[in-house]
């Protein structure tokens, strides 16, 4: 079972560029982010409050999502990973934490990446705020968020939310 | 009311990381093959095909169903591909039942596949979403925080993942077509391997696989006059839910909670951990085992972790989990479902071999996908309900 049998194995590599219409929800989103602002959506039936938006309908009760909400800056650990494998296309060094945040007014954790502290001292309901790239480094991304820093408060007790989304 | 419906044959290929010797037709065909002569049919006794495989761009072909049909003798027959991302084998399979269920066909050739070493699954799984922060890194990234939010909620000590590991590792080598052969893992060895998406470690996670499997499935009126052992469908169940959703609840999904119940419902057991003898679950991540469990309804809530710890799963133990190997020796993704429900039914016709666990009359396949999102299950029984 090897190349040494006399199959022919061929390389092809494959390489795509795509439009990607983002929708009302998404591009009020997307506005916020070149912004500096955190611009999530809430939803009429439920109240909740999804960051991003990004299918424009909560996914609970399948209503459009309605008014524009801007939440965080800060937000509370729920759950993360210390990520120690390299994979083809990754753009940070390795070891670090991506962590689920769930950003002050969302009701549903985003993740991020986790820097200016060991990845050992990470923790399931540390307090957390973002750090900003430069602003002539910003375009319609999470990435204008270098990464999020430690903010020194007190942990959250986040109970059964701990591994929740 | 549905038909009830067989499995009367069961075939797969021998895993591998890679099946260089072997197009994807051909590694199709080669449990294909098995299948049929393991119902001792021709591929012209078939009536319909149901095919099945994991996303397009972890192997980077689309659309195999095109060229597919050659090597399935499906012409003139009608083919049919399911699409549910990692649990697509478990719901193949269901479909296949189905069409014989709803007495449509009579004959259903199902098969799920994967060829990993064509593609690059883990590029595949961490793909950026537009817009968003790309730390996402594949499979692992995904599960291991959802992993910690179990062990945190249930308190289990951080050796019961390498348990199951050392278990399932050491099942495998009772399996001929396993991927993994692996004999000497030993668990003070495994909890020596290092963390690879803290808190998984390496020996922790599935590899990855090039294999497929294959069923044979026939309406009762043909199973009947069918010579030699059946797996007896007795109830099959699938749920969904949204990847993500406000106070999701990620390490016990609801979908699976209602899938199962719907499965013991339908299946008429009222007590799973007495009444099945054996269960092929879908852990691609050694700690997924526990948490199964409990998602299942076999062990109570937060317990799960002990039964791994006391012996429970074991091939010896009251509630023998994976005796093939399961997904942590073998991971053709694609067909990682219709793995389990071919060893469910392997299990109850007594063609499980080395692995054949003693007895075993009542068993369960079951299998996941996407974000933990798509269940699939069934319940296979040596003799009617």
């Amino acid at each position: 079972m090897s190349e040494a049998d006399g199959i022919m194995r061929l390389r092809q590599p494959i390489s795509v560029t795509y439009n990607w219409s983002a929708g009302p929800n998404a591009t009020s989103h997307l506005n916020g982010l070149l912004d500096g602002t955190l611009v999530g959506k809430r939803c009429p039936g439920c109240s909740l409050v999804y960051f991003p938006p990004r299918n424009g309908v909560c996914p609970k009760c399948a209503r459009i999502l309605g008014d524009d909400v801007v939440v965080g800056p800060r937000g509370t650990i729920t759950t993360f990973c210390v990520v120690n494998v390299p994979f083809l296309g990754q753009k940070i060094k390795l070891p670090y934490v991506a962590a689920q945040i769930l950003l002050d007014g969302a009701d549903i954790s985003m993740q991020h990446l986790i820097q200016e502290c060991e990845a050992s001292d990470v923790r399931i309901g540390m307090r957390v705020e973002p750090v900003w790239k430069d602003r002539s480094e910003w375009g319609p991304s999470l990435e204008n968020i270098a990464h999020f820093r430690p903010t020194g408060e007190p942990d959250r007790d986040m109970g059964v939310e701990a591994g929740a989304s | 009311m549905a038909d009830l419906c067989a499995v009367v044959g069961v075939g797969q290929t021998k895993h591998a990381s890679c099946r260089a010797d072997v197009s994807i037709a051909g590694l199709v065909r080669e449990a294909v093959d098995r299948a049929l002569a393991d119902a001792n049919i021709g591929i012209d006794d078939v009536d319909a095909i149901v095919i099945g495989k994991a996303p397009d761009p972890l192997e980077g072909v689309a659309m195999p169903e095109l060229w597919l049909a050659d090597a399935l003798a499906a012409h003139g027959k009608p083919v049919f591909r399911v699409h549910t991302a990692g649990s697509v084998g478990g719901s193949t399979a269901i479909v296949a039942a189905q069409h014989v269920m709803a007495g449509i066909h009579g004959t259903v050739l199902t098969v799920g596949f994967e060829k990993q070493s064509d593609g690059n699954a883990m590029w595949a799984l961490s793909v950026p979403i537009p817009f968003g922060m790309p730390v996402h890194a594949g499979a692992g990234g995904y599960f291991s925080p959802i992993v910690r939010g179990y062990i945190k909620r249930s308190g289990a000590p951080s050796h019961i993942g390498a348990m199951v590991a050392v278990k399932d590792r050491t099942n495998a080598c009772k399996n001929p077509y396993a991927h993994l052969h692996e004999p000497d893992w030993t668990l003070e060895k495994a909890l020596e391997s290092p963390m690879m998406w803290d808190p998984i470690r390496f020996v922790e996670t599935c590899p990855s696989s090039d294999g497929a499997m294959a069923l044979v499935i026939m309406s009762e009126e043909r199973a009947d006059k069918h010579a030699g052992p059946k797996a007896w469908v007795h109830a099959t169940a699938m749920r969904s839910e949204p990847t993500a959703f406000a106070g999701r609840e990620q390490v016990s999904p609801r979908a699976g909670e209602m899938c199962a119940e719907d499965l013991w419902r339908k299946g008429g057991i009222t007590n799973p951990a007495k009444e099945i003898d054996v269960a092929e679950i879908y852990v691609p991540f050694a700690w997924f085992e526990p948490m199964w469990l409990e998602n299942l309804g076999f062990a109570p809530r937060n317990e799960g972790w002990r039964w791994v710890e006391d012996g429970v799963t074991d091939i010896g133990g009251s509630l023998p989990i994976n005796p093939s190997g399961g997904v942590m020796s073998t991971n053709p993704i694609g067909a990682s479902g219709m793995l389990r429900f071919g060893e469910a039914a392997m299990q109850v016709m007594g063609k499980a071999g080395e692995h054949q666990i003693d007895g075993a009359r009542k068993a369960v396949g079951h299998a996941y996908g996407g974000g933990s999102q798509f269940f699939a299950m069934w319940l296979v029984s040596s003799s009617k309900p």
